[in-house]
């Protein structure tokens, strides 16, 4: 008699016994091919040999075969089941992981500050339907200068320390790097035949002046210029106030007061009640215990400005603004030096 | 400009607390940067008048003395070191407990009495430096003749001292008076001008001097007068007290005054010393070029045919509203003055000022603009005070030169405008009061416009917009609304090279690039490292006249350079990776015109990857790297790109890659050369990308490529090919991709190259997925095979590649 030929409740008690030593995944599926493998798995030779049966027991037999087979692929289903369990188990208790390692660093870059500053300043001026355009850096004089009414020998001009490029056409010089974003009043209103203009400019300005905690040569200014009929100065307030609350807080107060600017008439500056103090501490860092934040210079176009752009200043007026954009990023963020953010230092822009 | 609220008081009634009138002086008038409280710390009850009675030998002490001083509330006896002491005068007093500055210390200190060699001491007679005054410990403080005897001293002597920055146009605010007229309108009291009366018992003053405007165009107006018999001899104190808080040397009481005047009235002076004036006359007239003067400063000056001088009869005896010259300056010996008071062209001042590098008290004023009447009344006042302090006698009349006189201007103000420029309207009082407070001589033209002159130290005042300024300003802008813009939206203007930036920008950090900004103006030495000798216009940058340093002289013409220093300065403070980019300008010359402003995207990589613990490996980032980021920046714009190998200065050859579309470059990928990673201090492999954005929009689609995704699924089927290591293994996908067969889309992906053991000598494996795809069906393996079959014989055919 053939190991075949064992009885199939043999077979089966010894199938079970052996079932019950497999531990793992492998194991199993020796087991598997062993006993139920396609080709020779004893339970697979035990239903071939079905045939070999007397005609009168084959009914019996081939059921018990088919008993015992399907006992086993259930207790191997179950076993496989059980095992997965035990498996997943291990994973929650001996594998679980210390959770407070560190995660693995990914690559992750940042805006500079100043970027994401002028992002934010350029949307909240969007939102009023102000216009985005730009202007060149190196600039001529006649822009810079005599466009914005300070011309040569104008007391004005020490307001803007100049950086001159080192260029002489016809035995002078004219081209600097712009001192302010104010030229691209001129520029913009000279593409545009007709009012209105709605318009910001942002960009780089450069000053000859000595760097220290709040000064640097090189900055970011936005110039804000809305021109129609019927601008008016308290236009003007409102446009900076939304500005304020949008950067600074919905709770911000604005004031404005005198200044001069040759290009504007009348000029002013404006300034927001301290967000950090409100107002209240004589000690704060921020606004130096005035409880208010010079933030920026403004102003109604000067008519002859509108004029020179060749709309009708009796009906047409316009204001302008200049915005510091680092000063911004210095007081959104409480910087307390200026020379980092074009110091370049990681540990620095990797903060925002 | 330094103000001091006593001298202030004297022309008007204000009695706001100081920080309440400094608030309203920035809100309408100039910017306060501080204040100086004098006398802050003087205690009232311990520190007093007091008048010295009697003066006596110490009889222990050779060098100190004993003082009887009246207190107000009975005599005390003092011990006293000071030389100066004498009886009769007012003095300082201080009591046991005040707090004072220590005479040899500096620092500050309570009172604390004992017997001086042995004599009892009821209290202390102070120096100025005790009251902190200023340094000197000479002698005591001798307090003028009227002080009153047992008055806090602080009520006596104390003031407040503003330091106050006014503003480009408004030349009469560097004076007293100017300062004055605004509080004046802001506090609603009437102005009190100081007096200008003089007898003028002196000859006539045509019969002592004569006066010549040779050039009206640059001398509006030119004034003298002569004083004579004059006594030199020094100011009287409160004069030299008031000229040393606003910053001003006392020097003798000829100059003092002219000093004074100034700085009350805003209007320099000059005063001459008649008997060195030869020929008794005063030339105005533009220089000789090359003509020369010694001014007062004792710098031989030479100028030009622009400047105007103050000539005599024989030559230069003045830079004209800038500074005077020593051949006339006033001296111990002088009896006689001739005194300027004139109105200069301010452009004219300024630029001489500017050329001469000579910024004087009187040069920062012409050039901001004086009205031409101002001459006149500092001329009168300075002659008041001659009068009274140096005992002169002032000449009869007075010589006046005015080829500059003008109407006065009118200014009509629509009442309307007001409101059409503010926002809101201001009332014909309020509009009236204000303009007339600030010395406008205004009338309301019913119904609706005003009538306005400006008064004669407004020269800054031109057009209605002007007045509405200054009306704005003292009605105060706290009362201006904030509205909302009105009307219609102009219309966008396209800006694709600036949105194609942004849209960069963050596809850079999106890949794990940090952004840097850096200055615009670098060294030329530096530029030399990364621009190639034959790149024309990059090796000719502009540079600027004054760098704020000179290593930001040159306007870059390449930004690699920038990226390079701040990749080798982070490297410092960093281990593992580095991943930076700037977006920015090269500043490209043009002739004759304003350099090209090249946007630019330039990214530096390099170092290990990010550490990985607890998994193996030091890895560094490397070229494939830097061409993913870029390949990651192209895919996500939907530029098709190109990378052919390459070789640019600066830039590794065999590890450079010049990117294009189409035919379009726009950019390049390489290792950065060794040797001039090695110049900017960097030590380590560096990969760059560098993407030109103007070049780049030019092949931005407006819109990805769409293919709407199969729903039949993607057969894929992985090769290893070999190759000729010197064949590009682009060449083997573009081979894949172009291959057609019926409808079904082929593309291959390398995913390994390898050589080495296994490979023959001169051949690389290149490890090939390859996918086929059918929009209309599910592929058969058989069908794939097919087409495997023909696509290996054409890659044999054409790039000899066979499957290992």
């Amino acid at each position: 008699m053939t190991a075949s030929a064992a009885s199939p409740d043999a077979l089966r008690e010894e199938a079970l016994a052996a079932l019950s030593e497999a531990t793992d995944e492998p194991a199993l599926e020796r087991w598997r091919a062993g006993w139920l493998g396609r080709q020779d798995g004893r339970v697979t030779l035990l239903l071939r040999a079905v045939r070999e049966q007397p005609p009168e027991q084959r009914a019996a037999f081939g059921q018990a075969a088919n008993a015992v087979k399907q006992t086993l692929e259930a207790a191997l289903a179950e076993r496989q089941e059980s095992l997965k369990q035990a498996a997943l188990k291990a994973l929650s208790t001996t594998a679980a992981l210390d959770v407070t390692l560190p995660g693995r660093p990914q690559a992750i870059g940042r805006l500079h500050p100043v970027t994401q500053t002028l992002r934010d300043c350029i949307k909240a001026f969007q939102e009023m339907g102000f216009r985005v355009a730009e202007g060149p850096e190196v600039e001529w004089s006649a822009y810079n200068f005599d466009a914005m009414r300070s011309p040569e020998d104008h007391p004005a001009r020490d307001m803007w320390d100049t950086i001159w490029v080192d260029t002489l056409l016809n035995g002078e010089r004219k081209m600097l790097l712009r001192t302010h974003t104010s030229p691209n009043q001129a520029r913009v209103m000279e593409r545009t035949p007709e009012p209105p203009v709605r318009v910001i400019v942002p960009g780089k300005c450069y000053r000859q002046e000595a760097t220290d905690a709040t000064h640097e040569w090189m900055l970011t200014q936005i110039e804000g210029l809305a021109v129609d009929e019927g601008v008016r100065m308290s236009d003007l307030k409102g446009v900076l106030y939304e500005f304020a609350r949008k950067m600074f807080g919905q709770d911000r107060k604005v004031i404005f007061h005198h200044s001069y600017f040759p290009f504007v008439e009348p000029g002013v500056e404006m300034a927001m009640d301290c967000f950090i103090c409100r107002g209240s501490g004589a000690e704060c860092r921020t606004c130096h215990g005035t409880g208010w934040i010079e933030i920026l210079g403004a102003g109604m176009v000067h008519p002859e400005i509108i004029e020179n752009a060749g709309y009708d200043s009796s009906k047409v007026t316009g204001f302008a603004f200049g915005l510091g954009v680092e000063r911004v990023a210095l007081l959104r963020w409480g910087i307390e030096d200026i020379r980092h953010f074009y110091a370049n230092d990681l540990r620095f822009l990797g903060q925002f | 400009m330094k103000l001091l609220l006593s001298w202030l008081r004297e022309f008007v009634d204000v009695d706001l607390p100081v920080p309440e009138l400094a608030r309203r002086l920035i809100d309408a008038t100039a910017e306060v940067e501080g204040w100086e409280t004098i006398g802050a710390g003087w205690d009232p009850e311990r520190i007093r008048v007091a008048q010295v009675v009697a003066v006596e030998p110490h009889p222990n002490a050779d060098r100190l003395r004993l003082a009887t001083v009246e207190t107000g509330s009975g005599l005390q006896q003092v011990v006293c070191g000071a030389p100066n002491i004498a009886a009769g005068q007012k003095v300082a007093f201080a009591t046991e407990g005040a707090v004072l500055i220590d005479g040899h210390t500096g620092e500050t200190a309570k009172l604390k009495l004992r017997p001086i060699r042995g004599v009892e001491s009821a209290g202390m007679v102070l120096s100025e430096k005790e009251l902190g005054l200023s340094d000197s410990h000479e002698g005591i403080l001798v307090l003028p003749d009227d002080a009153v005897v047992g008055r806090p001293l602080v009520e006596q002597l104390g003031d407040v001292l503003f330091d106050i920055s006014t503003w480009a146009n408004r030349a009469d605010l560097l004076g007293v008076l100017g300062l004055a007229r605004e509080v004046s309108a802001l506090v609603s009291r009437p102005l009190r001008e100081p007096s200008t009366e003089y007898s003028e018992a002196g000859p006539p003053t045509e019969s002592l001097a004569s006066v010549t405007v040779q050039d009206p165009d640059l001398c509006p107006r030119f004034m003298v007068s002569v004083i004579q018999d004059v006594t030199l001899g020094p100011s009287p104190a409160w004069m030299q007290e008031r000229l040393l808080r606003h910053g001003m040397r006392p020097i003798n009481n000829v100059v003092d005054i002219t000093n004074y005047v100034m700085i009350e009235t805003g209007q320099p002076l000059h005063a001459f010393d008649y008997d060195l004036v030869r020929g008794k006359q005063l030339i105005a007239r533009r220089a000789v070029p090359g003509e020369k003067l010694v001014t007062l400063d004792g710098v031989e000056r030479e100028f030009d045919g622009q400047m105007v001088l103050v000539c005599d009869g024989e030559g230069p005896v003045s830079v004209a509203g800038v500074m005077g010259g020593g051949n006339s300056e006033v001296s111990e010996s002088t009896r006689t003055i001739l005194l300027e008071a004139a109105n200069w062209v301010p452009g004219n001042i300024r630029r001489t000022s500017m050329y001469l590098k000579l910024r004087s008290e009187a040069s920062l004023r012409f050039e901001k603009g004086l009205g031409p009447e101002m001459a006149e009344f500092a001329l009168k006042r300075a002659l008041h005070l001659f009068e009274q302090l140096t005992g002169g006698t002032v000449s009869r009349g007075v010589i006046d030169v005015y080829p500059g006189k003008r109407p006065p201007r009118t200014i009509i103000l629509p009442a309307a405008r007001i409101e059409q420029v503010l926002g809101y309207a201001i009332g014909p009082d309020e509009v009236r009061r204000i303009l007339s407070d600030l010395g406008f001589l205004c009338h309301h033209l019913p119904p609706d416009r005003y009538s306005v002159q400006p008064p004669y130290w407004r020269p800054d005042v031109l057009i209605a917009d002007d007045l509405i300024e200054d009306v704005a300003r003292i009605h105060g802008y706290d009362k201006l609304p904030a509205t909302k813009l009105r009307g219609s939206l102009p219309e966008p203007e396209p800006r694709p090279v600036e949105d194609l930036r942004e849209r960069v920008r963050d596809l850079a950090v999106g890949l794990g690039f940090q952004e840097i900004i850096t200055y615009s103006l670098t060294e030329k030495q530096k530029l030399e490292r990364v621009v190639a000798p034959g790149d024309v216009r990059r090796m000719a940058p502009l540079s600027v006249v004054n760098p704020v340093a000179a290593r930001h002289t040159y306007l870059r013409t390449s930004l690699r350079a920038g990226l390079l220093e701040t990749y080798a300065a982070n490297r410092r403070q960093h281990d593992g990776p580095l991943r930076m980019f700037e977006v920015g300008q090269e500043f490209l010359p043009v002739e004759a015109d304003l350099p090209h402003e090249r946007k630019v995207f330039c990214a530096l990589a390099g170092g290990t990857r990010e550490a990985r613990w607890a998994k193996a490996g030091d890895d560094r980032l490397d070229f494939f790297d830097a061409k993913g980021a870029a390949e990651a920046v192209l895919g996500a714009l939907g530029v098709p790109g190109t990378f052919a190998a390459a070789n640019e200065f600066g830039l590794l050859e065999g590890h450079t890659a010049r990117v294009a579309s189409g035919k379009q470059p726009v950019g390049v990928v390489a290792q950065v050369h060794p040797d001039t990673a090695a110049a900017f201090d960097i030590d380590e492999p560096v990969f760059m990308v560098e993407l030109w954005l103007e070049d780049l929009v030019r092949v931005l689609p407006e819109r990805p490529a769409y293919l709407a995704p199969s729903r039949f699924p993607e057969m894929r089927h992985d090769l290893a090919l070999l190759i000729d290591t010197a064949t590009p293994a682009v060449r083997l996908v573009d081979i894949v991709r172009s291959h057609r067969s019926g409808t079904v889309r082929i593309t291959a992906d390398i995913f390994d190259e390898y050589r080495g053991r296994g490979v023959p000598e001169g051949k690389k494996s290149l490890a090939v997925a390859v996918r086929y795809q059918a929009e209309d069906r599910t592929l058969t393996d058989e069908e794939v095979a097919r087409i495997e079959t023909g696509l290996l014989k054409r890659l044999e055919k054409e790039l000899g590649a066979v499957r290992r």
